[in-house]
């Protein structure tokens, strides 16, 4: 069987002005309908990994691979009108921040018609109801009046339940979630995370989780890749954790401070120059 | 003991909505005091009020024994109460160098011998003199942290307030700045009163927390409690399970 996605040797690289900046060296890894976390500090190439594979690399960078494949497509040979035809319907990314990611002068609901309708023919009175259903699915309690609603107009976990609902109202194949909880409360993280799970489940799709928090991803997804400066250093699964081999992978581990621990000072993360070659 | 910091019934509004409900707390001499909440919780507008930056319409401030009220602080108030910000981004002025932002407090408050007070203030914090004559966009994220907090420390405060020092920065750099923090602390016999979302951070770091909810004190214990999980109002339960990271039912 063909995985969902093959990603073999990618690279991205910038251009700047003191040399080329290689963001991402080399990550492969196959995923099939499984929840993937790819896990690392800023600048450790995750989210342009992530980019990469949507399409959404900005245009002055590189980007090869042996191998990137969505299904039995190749992704770097297709062009750009055909790749604009996967992001939305097939492909699909949630964002950080619901505060910069809606468009601030379309109401909520306008902008999850305008998604259904760019991918399939439909009536705007069906859209409609669809949109509502997806609200709905997304635990908004009284959909009609959220969908009449300004981003602006709605907290944080809602924009990101709504953003959600436009990422999955066409049913992806795929969906990558970078960061999509960091910038909510804690304790309406979980409330977030319970619904995407449950719809990633339900549906049976891919998911590939893009975050700096090793302990949340491992608690949400199957198998966690760690990055470090644009490679993937270690692979996990999240049940064997306490049992990371690579020396960045523990250090990450270790330097959390935890309640009942009583660790002064805390152990540091000490970068060795062999973890970047 | 003698209270470094006290408030009775502080009240902050903005226009109809009570930002802050009547709060009050009594921060020891030497402790470290944390306060956690969610957003809107109040727990920033707090430090603000603390500081002046935000107006108290009513109740009373009490600080190393003097009263304050309203927005307006005195001098000795800022030698005596410094501040350090979330956003290490933000809070650095882009176009001063290192050693511009390091001198300004020390010439309001009339210190002398300011070379060798800025050399010492970078030493402190880790950084070496390689540091002092670049601007903030030159620095990591990490990096300008520990310039805010030489430049709080500089004017030899005895508080100092925390608004989510961390929270900008990676796991690997939150580690270093908490050590930093805590070192600084023990030299100086400082008064930490320090904000976060995060229960490890705090359960880490201070001594007693209080929680809050809506512009209010939910409950104030000892940090024990979370250990033990000693915790009487449903709010701070909840957090701790959220700290706790995602469980699949």
């Amino acid at each position: 069987m063909t995985p969902l996605l093959t990603v073999d040797d990618l690279r991205v690289s910038f251009p700047t002005r003191t040399g080329t900046v290689e963001a991402v060296r080399g990550v492969s890894f196959t995923l099939g309908r499984e929840r993937l976390g790819i896990v690392g500090e800023s600048g450790s190439g995750k989210s342009q990994t992530g980019r990469a594979i949507m399409g959404l690399t900005p245009s002055q960078a590189d980007v090869r691979a042996r191998k990137l494949r969505f299904g039995d497509m190749d992704l770097l040979a297709i062009s750009s009108k055909e790749r604009r035809l996967l992001r939305g319907k097939r492909l699909a990314m949630i964002l950080q921040d619901p505060k910069y990611s809606l468009n601030p002068v379309m109401t909520i609901g306008r902008q999850i018609v305008e998604t259904l309708k760019t991918h399939e023919r439909i009536s705007s009175k069906e859209a409609r109801t669809r949109v509502l259903q997806m609200l709905e699915a997304v635990q908004i309690n009284d959909p009609e009046r959220v969908f009449d609603l300004y981003p602006h107009e709605v907290s944080g976990g809602m924009g990101q339940r709504a953003m959600i609902a436009m990422m999955l109202v066409c049913g992806p194949d795929l969906l990558i979630a970078d960061e999509p909880t960091s910038a909510l409360d804690v304790t309406v993280q979980l409330e977030v995370l319970a619904i995407l799970d449950k719809l990633v489940s339900e549906r049976g799709m891919g998911l590939i989780f893009v975050s700096h928090d090793l302990r949340l991803v491992s608690t949400f997804c199957d198998r966690v890749l760690v990055m470090y400066a644009g490679r993937v250093v270690e692979e996990l699964s999240s049940a064997n954790l306490d049992q990371a081999q690579h020396p960045y992978t523990q250090g990450l581990l270790n330097c959390l401070p935890r309640i009942g621990s009583d660790r002064h000072p805390l152990p540091v993360l000490e970068r060795q120059k062999e973890w970047a070659e | 003991m003698t209270a470094a910091l006290s408030i009775r019934d502080m009240l902050v509004m903005y226009e109809d909505f009570a930002a802050l409900n009547r709060v009050s707390l009594d921060v020891d001499l030497g402790e470290s005091f944390g306060i956690v909440g969610e957003s809107g919780s109040g727990k920033s507008t707090l430090l603000r009020a603390i500081t002046g930056l935000a107006s108290f319409h009513s109740g009373s401030l009490t600080v190393n024994g003097r009263s304050y009220s309203g927005r307006k602080r005195d001098k000795e108030f800022y030698r005596t109460v410094q501040m350090v910000f979330q956003d290490p981004y933000g809070s650095l002025h882009p176009r001063q160098t290192v050693d511009r932002l390091l001198l300004e407090p020390l010439t309001i408050h009339g210190f002398d011998n300011v070379d060798a007070r800025i050399a010492r203030a970078l030493d402190e914090v880790g950084l070496g003199s390689g540091f002092r004559f670049r601007y903030s966009h030159q620095l990591s994220g990490g990096q300008r942290q520990r310039i805010a907090i030489a430049r709080a420390l500089i004017v030899e405060p005895k508080i100092l307030l925390l608004d989510e020092p961390t929270s900008a920065l990676d796991a690997s750099i939150q580690a270093e700045i908490l050590n930093l923090l805590e070192q600084a602390r023990r030299d100086r016999n400082l008064t930490f009163v320090m904000v976060s979302h995060d229960l490890g951070v705090i359960s880490h770091m201070c001594e007693r927390l209080t929680v809050m909810k809506a512009g209010e004190v939910v409950e104030t214990v000892p940090v024990e409690a979370l250990e033990r999980r000693q915790l009487s109002a449903d709010y701070t339960r909840q957090l701790m399970v959220a700290s706790e990271g995602f469980r699949r039912d």
